[in-house]
């Protein structure tokens, strides 16, 4: 069973917050999810390469140059956010 | 018969016969809508000025040539994870509820060109994340078959407006299983295309390297005609690849058909298991060959994709911190910055989305990461190899799309584990990449079984052959 505490610590690194009762809840859920995975303990991987993506794709690279303006986008782009000043997205303070 | 009854090459003839006009055949659809999207609420927003404006433009095309594209005036519905430029995109999440989309996507610039009618956006489990709908934020989607049932998720409202004839046809994305399941539940045809060949430009991430956008339509005609026209290399999104479609003859004397027995066990529903294996019967006196195989590492697919899709689901769900898109909530002035991120999320993210987040958090954090990601990255990799022997031998492999009938709302909400499980049929199939369909197999009672027809990496042609075939014979 997880404990409280590392319920509290995955929430913060997910910067997700949780009520109280919530907490106890997913040291439930998470638990018994976690327990059904213990399943993978069986399977047998040794010497085999992991998977990330199905399709084996090479790395697309490209030129790094930007190509035209659309200013028409880049404010409707802006415009999602709520709290904005002058084409600036406002933030609370990082530091 | 009805003009919402029609299929799309029906459609075709009768707007070259001039029978009808496609403003004629999109008003035809609102009236359903309008009348039967209060009880299902297949939709989450619908667009009858914009829609009777792109037929009233189809129409001109159709008055001024003989030539025009299949898909010209056809009413479609589009699942509310893909983008359609000015129109609200929210995923069925309240942390978009405002969120106005700044462009298309890609499969909607595609569909645009080809004179496609929008009628709105469909209902979906917030973030595609569920198996039933009941996940949105904004209230479950009925099955049209029988509306004390879940239509399947998470694209349950696009099945459901083909199913209830509120659209033509519609699209929705399958992480793993969310166009197979909802299509089995509501009796239509769903593909998963194989990954990479649809661009995910414009589609809302869940897990990038396992969503792909997929067509539902009436019957498997159709959702070929839609297929082909999503597919293609889009400079967009990197992943994507250089594929057409090309179609070729088909004997079902030569079509040959592995039937995994790990996907007939124990926990499957009987009735199910009776209609599955009566289709295969019926594949078989046909003339198919049918040949039993193995997928040795099937039990381990759901565990390992239930690591890997919720992994990829925290990196994905961190870029809404409430500052960027959409929603912002009402939170102290004096708070910081970190409390602020708490609060936002806190308050706009559903109890499943924050229930996939943490436990991939978990699963990549410190001292967890070999343990259970990485292990289930290589576990990804048998199941593969599993799916790259069977086809050696077999052109296509034959399976129940789901455990269980469609299960009445509220059934599996309070239990997640229990509902994962509905997936467990369809998630290696996303793990390895390959397209599968799901169509209509049989009935019981008034609900419907779907057959899954797995094939080959971008080998759609066979799994729209042998589907069109087996739908003659069902």
């Amino acid at each position: 069973m997880l404990s409280k505490e590392e319920v509290e610590h995955i929430s913060k690194l997910a910067r997700l917050g949780i009520s109280k009762e919530e907490k106890k809840k997913f040291q439930k859920e998470l638990s018994s999810i976690l327990d059904y995975m213990e399943k993978l303990k069986k399977a047998d991987v040794s010497n085999i390469k992991p998977t990330s993506h199905s399709v084996l794709a090479e790395n697309e690279v490209r030129t790094d140059e930007p190509k035209g303006k659309n200013e028409e986008l880049a404010k409707r782009l802006a415009d999602a956010a709520n709290d904005k000043k002058e084409g600036f997205i406002r933030v609370k303070a990082v530091f | 018969m009805e003009l919402t009854d029609l299929t799309i090459s029906q459609i075709h003839k009768g707007f070259i016969g001039k029978d009808f006009s496609a403003l004629d055949l999109t008003d035809a659809y609102l009236k359903r809508i309008e009348k039967l999207n209060k009880k299902i609420f297949a939709f989450l927003s619908v667009f009858p000025n914009e829609a009777r404006l792109q037929a009233k433009r189809a129409d001109e095309t159709i008055n001024s040539t003989k030539n025009f594209p299949l898909l010209t005036g056809i009413p479609i519905a589009i699942k509310d994870n893909i983008l359609i430029e000015g129109q609200k995109c929210t995923s069925a999440s309240k942390i978009l509820e405002n969120y106005i989309a700044p462009y298309n996507a890609t499969v909607i610039e595609k569909l645009s060109r080809q004179g496609a009618v929008f009628l709105g956006k469909t209902n979906l489990d917030e973030f595609a994340m569920g198996s039933s709908t009941e996940n949105s934020a904004f209230g479950p989607t009925r099955n049209p078959l029988d509306e004390e049932r879940v239509p399947g998720g998470s694209s349950g409202g696009s099945a459901a407006a083909v199913a209830g004839e509120l659209a033509c046809c519609a699209l929705g994305s399958d992480t793993g299983g969310s166009i197979r399941q909802p299509a089995s539940f509501c009796g239509v045809v769903g593909l998963k295309p194989t990954y990479g060949e649809v661009s995910r430009y414009g589609l809302m991430a869940t897990a990038s390297s396992l969503d792909q956008i997929g067509p539902f339509a009436k019957n498997v005609e159709d959702a070929k005609i839609v297929f082909k026209e999503i597919v293609g290399k889009d400079p967009l999104d990197s992943t994507s690849i250089d594929y057409k479609f090309i179609d070729s003859d088909f004997d079902i004397k030569n079509l040959k058909i592995g039937i995994p027995k790990e996907y007939f066990i124990k926990g499957i529903d009987k009735d199910v298991e009776k209609v599955i294996k009566e289709a295969i019967n019926k594949i078989e006196k046909a003339g198919a060959k049918i040949e039993e195989i193995s997928l040795p590492n099937t039990e381990y697919g759901l565990a390992a994709y239930y690591i890997i899709m919720p992994s990829e689901v925290s990196a994905n769900m961190a870029r809404y911190d409430g500052i960027r898109f959409g929603r912002t909530p009402e939170i102290k002035k004096e708070s910081d910055l970190f409390s602020y991120y708490l609060s936002s999320r806190e308050q706009g993210f559903g109890e499943e989305v924050r229930r996939r987040i943490m436990l991939g958090v978990y699963t990549l954090s410190a001292g967890y990461y070999d343990a259970y990601y990485l292990k289930a990255q290589k576990v990804r990799t048998l199941i593969r190899e599993d799916f790259n022997k069977a086809f050696k031998k077999v052109d296509i492999i034959l399976t129940p799309v789901s455990p269980t009938l469609p299960f009445k709302l509220g059934e599996k909400i309070k239990d997640p584990l229990e509902m994962y499980l509905s997936d467990i049929f369809t998630v290696s199939i996303n793990l390895a990449g390959l397209p599968a369909m799901s169509i209509p197999a049989g009935q019981v009672g008034k609900l419907s079984v779907g057959l899954q027809i797995i094939g080959k990496p971008f080998d759609e042609k066979t799994i729209f052959n042998a589907g069109q075939k087996f739908q003659e014979l069902l």
